[in-house]
């Protein structure tokens, strides 16, 4: 059975479904996260499974108890806020105890935890300083540790590196991967950004207008997406109007308008004359110079469009002979060489037969 | 520079306005004279007067009393509606805590004596007063509280039940230690209010009770004498006393810091 189970929950503002009968099954120990643009309902789910907000219809199961009637102070789930709320009254060994108090436990208890949640986070050091004097690196620490050290079942993560600036935000990242094996608890984290999503999650659910558009681990969720919606969202993506022409064993055969044809993995539910997009990773498309990649299934020429030179790799873009721009990403791994190809160049593009993949309409 | 001692002169005319005719009604307070007319010396007499005032006593016990009561229940009522008004955002109950503040005072006052006589059938006293005080308090309570909760970021209170607190524990623990420099001046506005009112009360005090402000009005319809400059610098004193409890307790109301 799973920790925490989502059956059929809906939930309505108005005439907007801002969830859409959507079920999800987390198990303990997991760092789950649910991903999607902002308005996907993600966030009114997390707000649903702390209590702050009811479902309209549907279920949220905690350990295989239904939790409709247990009001937010009574269910064994913290949040960590994107705006952290820490309690600017209170110090931070004050805060990081303060669910620890509403819990009733002794005083002896209440020492004893405050100081391991304290080394857990590295912030023994500023026990007594309030919010306002700590940076948001450390905010960010306190949110977490408070939220942690009542050990709940549950721990829930509303976009908590949002307000970080880049370098810090990796940073934190790293120490959340580390925090969440350490203590154990299932985390359920919500973000739009899905870098973040890939870095730190067991599971990903992709939502999409109040639906979950797939559920995956980051590396399928990658490789295998199943809709168009999710192959745009994770990560950058070439796309080409296709139509499939032949369904063979193990490879498709598919026409582009004004191109020709190209050689891709089979998918399960292709019929031939299906009409889709063909899908492929900037960094599955090489490119080289005319007379090079002949030996590719895949390959057509076409010219430098555009050029962004990103320091570890370059993106080329380039368009094809039917108009269509495709992106292919170059590292830049030879040293000293900067550039290869200019805007403007002639060049040629390939990939494998078994690179990319046909999301069909 | 010059634009620097242009603004200096500047702030040192409008602080002069404001300062000297305080200055001089303490200074004449201590003037060995029956007239507020020319300096003829030191003396502590006026206040010894006052002392021995018997009516002059009863009427600040009586402000005194009016103004600590009511402020009390204002506050506490200001309080409440001003967390209301937050949360709920209700309209009419807005309109309503706030149409006492920018009413004007005397058709609050005659209406408050209306009620009090044919609705209620009440004897004008300290009670009619206390409650009429208590009702132009409210508005402002409620929205010196109101506006120190509107600057606060709404998910500190999620936080604190999402954490274990029940409604009252959240109140308790976290909404009131943080509204607290609001309530401390919105009573103290309060208290100020009550003890310098006058129109309200006159209309409310009925006979046989008077307030400070009434009975300085009775008096300097005879004479201005230095024993109502003594009065005055006692009532200045206290307001002051006031201001520095407040800061005390709520350094952020002074300091104009949310």
């Amino acid at each position: 059975m799973a920790q925490l189970e989502i059956r059929n929950v809906t939930r309505r503002f108005g005439d907007f479904v801002a969830v859409d009968n959507v079920s999800l099954n987390i198990e303990a120990g997991e760092f789950f996260t649910l991903l999607g643009p902002s308005g996907c309902g993600k966030t009114t789910i997390l707000r649903m499974i702390a209590g702050f907000d009811l479902p309209d219809a549907g279920q949220i199961l905690l350990d295989g108890k239904d939790l409709a009637d247990t009001p937010a102070e009574k269910r064994p789930v913290h949040t960590v806020f994107q705006s952290y709320a820490l309690f600017p009254h209170m110090t931070v060994a004050q805060n990081v105890a303060f669910p620890l108090r509403m819990a009733r436990r002794s005083p002896a208890e209440i020492d004893r935890m405050l100081r391991e949640a304290l080394e857990q986070v590295h912030l023994t050091d500023k026990a007594d300083a309030y919010p306002h004097e700590l940076s948001g690196g450390q905010k960010q620490r306190v949110a977490l540790a408070r939220g942690l050290v009542n050990r709940p079942r549950l721990l829930l993560l509303d976009e908590p590196l949002g307000a970080l600036d880049a370098k810090l935000r990796e940073a934190m990242q790293v120490e959340l991967i580390n925090l969440q094996r350490e203590v154990g608890v299932t985390f359920v984290f919500v973000t739009h950004a899905q870098v973040e999503a890939l870095a730190l999650s067991h599971r990903i659910a992709v939502m999409d207008q109040g639906r979950v558009a797939q559920v995956d681990e980051p590396s399928r969720l990658y490789g295998y997406p199943q809709t168009r919606f999710v192959a745009d969202f994770i990560g950058h993506l070439n796309q080409l109007e296709a139509q499939a022409v032949e369904v063979a064993h193990g490879h498709l055969r598919l026409a582009v308008t004004g191109l020709g044809e190209i050689i891709a993995p089979s998918t399960k539910d292709a019929v031939a004359g299906g009409k889709g997009v063909f899908a492929i990773r900037p960094e599955q498309v090489r490119i080289g110079m005319h007379g090079e990649l002949d030996e590719l299934k895949n390959h057509f020429s076409g010219v430098v469009h555009d050029l962004l030179y990103r320091g570890d790799v370059s993106v080329y873009k380039v368009s094809l002979a039917n108009g269509a721009m495709i992106e292919a990403l170059l590292p830049n791994s030879a040293p000293g060489k900067a550039e290869l190809f200019e805007v403007g160049d002639a060049v040629k593009l390939g990939w494998r037969h078994d690179a990319g993949m046909f999301l069909r309409d | 520079m010059r634009r620097g001692r242009w603004l200096w002169a500047a702030a040192l005319a409008v602080y002069a306005f404001l300062y000297v005719p305080l200055a001089i009604v303490v200074a004449y307070s201590f003037n060995d004279s029956r007239l507020n007319a020319e300096w003829v010396g030191f003396t502590w007499h006026w206040y010894e007067v006052l002392l021995h005032d018997e009516a002059m006593l009863a009427a600040a016990g009586n402000s005194l009393l009016i103004a600590l009561v009511s402020s009390l229940v204002a506050t506490a009522l200001g309080t409440m509606a001003g967390i209301a008004m937050h949360r709920y955002n209700l309209k009419l109950l807005t309109f309503m805590v706030l149409t006492p503040v920018a009413m004007p005072e005397i058709l609050l006052g005659v209406s408050l004596l209306l009620f009090f006589i044919q609705v209620l059938n009440l004897t004008l006293g300290l009670l009619s007063i206390v409650l009429a005080h208590i009702t132009f308090s409210i508005g402002f309570v409620a929205i010196i509280v109101r506006a120190r909760l509107a600057g606060m970021d709404e998910s500190i209170f999620e936080a604190a039940r999402d954490l274990g607190a029940s409604p009252w524990e959240m109140f308790r623990y976290v909404t009131f230690p943080l509204i607290l420099p609001g309530v401390v001046a919105g009573g103290l506005m309060a208290f100020t209010l009550s003890i310098d009112d006058f129109v309200i009360t006159f209309f409310t005090a009925g006979v046989g009770v008077s307030t400070l402000p009434l009975h300085i009005y009775s008096m300097i319809k005879i004479a201005v004498t230095p024993e109502v400059n003594a009065v005055s610098t006692l009532l200045m004193l206290l307001t002051l006393t006031m201001i520095v409890l407040a800061a005390k307790f709520a350094p952020d109301v002074l300091k104009g810091k949310a």
